[in-house]
């Protein structure tokens, strides 16, 4: 039987704004099938994003949904969060939104650790805006801003998350579909800021002008390049140039989570 | 029983009042001159179980202040200067999305680093146009350590009863001076806590203004979902780009405030009845002000003072009928020249509107503004 995700949606707000083969959708319905595993109260749960192709994806989602500036989502979050700890807090966007206007309130949310999933659809481009290239463009490809290829070196999402502080991070691509629900799972279940980064496509405005004939080449080129952590165990460090891991790359129980520390603060205000 | 009274910095009076209003958030920015608002507030919120957090900017501040008012939290931030310029796209973001919160601007000099120990009234033309898009602004700008307290707690009422940021301006004087304060009982100042929605979670449209112009707001994490944007949407919260629902939804965010102006004003007149000049002025200014009208008195000047207590939306009726009144009307501020284009365009030539400012971080002094009125008489 084909899987409900109707019940999820918000009546009438389909079709989506997505170009087709747009990887935002994929990961959508992952995000869907990872909160009916975690069996989510959709009323005790804010799904927060940006600004972006990929930020528009709460308003699809029957939840307490905010959509709010460019880059701002984690900040938003950790406004919700704070004030009602009991509240499951997802943020979903772009690579754009999330690691240039706001890399900031990314790498801070992470150092906090406060507790709430972050799904992050990097798509190596500026999709909404026509695509101007991010920090996420890899070097030398082509973008509407940089006729002669991206000068600049990009960031590595993952890392920078676990070197910022967050407790929980994973990534996986929009060619691995069942494994984007199993990690968001993952992260929802984890105490603390959970970071998944979805490698997905922009046909539309990276893959076009990158020279891949089609939805399927970009695909298929996530799908070489992608190394599970557990395959990549064997390989020899010549194997895995041009390759990134996949799975879960890191996680920290023992950190404490950024609610729970102010709840001790309470306490000691409060001479407990 | 006798009232509590203490010994209070204008910040201070801030952040009391702030939890008299049943303030729960906050969330900062350290700059000065405003950071004893966020000090107090860090030692007194978590007593009552409310939240501090100083965030990693002022964007951040503002966001996690808008995020936590979304859950049904009373939420505050405290700035200065350049903090108030960071905050502006998330201000606006306020006003459309229509979530109350109150933002306090301890104003110093500028623009940029300026002056960040002096004090300035330059922010006065930003608190209403500093953000993008049309919109109505509510500012207050409180002149004493009491006012300051009963102010914020004003500030919290309007924003939480007309659903939109809310802004209070003092200077640095004001912020940083000490005075005694009289704690109002609780009960004795009015507390407005937002409408909840009163129709089910599934009838529940949360920009629905078919019985007000202002919709009920239901909190995150009760029983209501509904969806929150900075774009333009229609009444059920959903993007729109249809022309009439765009126009209907602007406008009544504006109408709001114009229509309820009665409400929202608040000013003070001292001795304007027989006034032949009209020392226009708000904020620490007014003290030197009022302290002009005396001793020109004294000299045989009628001269009188009018003081903003709300400056948006601008006290344009009673500025206008001033204006008809008075010979001339002097606007002492410290800046070069803002409210005073207000007062311009009300007094519509009835009379002689000039300027008295001055931006060198020293207080526009009595003397100042007594020189400024035998000039134009
Ligand atoms: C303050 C601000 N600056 C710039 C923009 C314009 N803008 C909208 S979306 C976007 C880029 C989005 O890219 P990304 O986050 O990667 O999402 P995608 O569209 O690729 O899914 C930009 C630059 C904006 N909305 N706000
Ligand atoms: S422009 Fe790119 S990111 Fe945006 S919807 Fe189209 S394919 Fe997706
Ligand atoms: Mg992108």
């Amino acid at each position: 039987m084909a899987y409900d995700y109707e019940k999820s949606i918000r009546p009438g707000k389909l079709p989506h704004i997505w170009c087709p083969g747009c990887g935002h959708g994929i990961v959508m319905k992952g995000l869907i099938r990872a909160m009916d595993t975690c069996e989510l109260d959709r009323k005790n749960t804010a799904i927060v994003s940006g600004i972006g192709c990929a930020s528009r994806l709460p308003g699809y989602l029957d939840a307490c949904t905010l959509h709010t500036a460019h880059g701002r989502a984690a900040a938003f979050a950790t406004g919700v969060k704070m004030a009602k700890p009991q509240m499951n807090v997802i943020c979903v966007g772009g690579d754009g939104d999330g690691t240039a206007i706001g890399g900031n309130h990314f790498i801070h949310a992470c150092r906090r650790n406060i507790d709430m999933t972050y799904v992050l659809m990097n798509n190596y481009i500026y999709g909404m805006t026509g695509g101007q290239f991010s920090p996420c463009t890899p070097t030398g490809d082509l973008a509407s801003t940089t006729p002669y290829g991206n000068p600049d070196p990009i960031f590595d999402i993952s890392k920078l998350a676990i070197g910022a502080g967050a407790t929980f991070v994973a990534r996986t691509t929009a060619a691995h579909p069942r494994e984007i629900d199993k990690l968001i799972v993952k992260g929802i279940q984890h105490k603390g800021m959970a970071i998944i980064e979805v490698i997905d496509d922009c046909p539309t405005t990276y893959g076009r002008r990158n020279k891949f004939r089609s939805v399927i080449d970009m695909m298929k080129r996530l799908k070489t390049e992608a190394v599970s952590v557990k395959a990549a165990a064997k390989m020899t460090a010549e194997q895995l140039e041009g390759k990134f891991l996949t799975g879960v790359l890191f996680q920290d129980t023992e950190k404490p989570e950024y609610t729970v520390q102010y709840a001790n603060v309470i306490k000691k205000a409060q001479g407990a | 029983m006798a009232k509590k009274v203490a010994l209070l910095q204008g910040n201070e009076a801030c952040a009391q009042g702030a939890l008299y209003a049943g303030c729960k958030f906050f969330g900062g920015y350290p700059i000065t001159p405003s950071t004893e608002v966020a000090e107090v507030l860090s030692v007194e919120l978590p007593k009552v179980g409310g939240k501090f957090i100083q965030m990693e900017d002022e964007i951040a501040a503002m966001a996690s202040v808008i995020g936590a008012s979304l859950t049904g939290a009373k939420a505050i931030t405290a700035t200065s200067g350049p903090g108030v310029s960071l905050k502006q796209e998330l201000i606006g973001y306020a006003c459309i999305a229509e979530v109350p919160c109150v933002i306090i601007n301890v104003m110093r000099g500028g623009p940029s680093t300026g002056m960040p120990t002096g004090p300035g009234q330059s922010d006065v033309m930003q608190a209403m146009w500093g953000t993008h898009g049309d919109h109505a602004a509510i500012a207050l700008v409180p002149d004493s350590c009491q006012e300051i307290f009963s102010e914020t707690v004003r500030a919290f009422n309007l924003a939480e009863k007309y659903r939109m940021p809310v802004q209070v301006l003092y200077d640095e004087i004001v912020g940083h001076m000490r005075e005694r304060i009289e704690f109002p009982e609780p009960g004795e100042l009015e507390v407005i806590d937002r409408e909840a929605p009163s129709v089910s979670p599934e009838d529940y449209k949360p920009y629905d203004s078919t019985k007000g112009q202002v919709p009920p707001l239901a909190a995150f994490g009760s029983d209501y979902k509904y969806h929150v944007t900075g774009l333009n949407k229609a009444d059920d919260g959903f993007p729109t780009t249809k022309a009439s629902l765009v126009d209907a939804e602007e406008r009544r965010q504006i109408d709001k405030v114009m229509d309820n102006i009665a409400d929202i004003e608040s000013y003070e007149e001292y001795l304007t009845e027989d006034a032949d000049v009209v020392i226009w002025a708000y904020g620490s200014t007014s003290r030197s002000a009022r302290y002009a009208v005396n001793e020109l008195r004294k000299e045989g000047i009628k001269a009188g003072l009018f003081r903003p207590i709300t400056l948006w939306p601008f006290p344009a009726k009673r500025t206008a009928e001033l204006a008809e009144q008075a010979k001339a009307i002097v606007v002492a501020e410290m800046n070069l020249g803002q409210m005073v284009l207000e007062v311009e365009r009300v007094a519509k030539g009835n009379c002689v509107v000039v300027h008295e400012g001055r931006v060198d971080g020293d207080p526009l002094n009595p003397g100042q503004i007594m020189d400024k009125v035998k000039e134009v008489l």
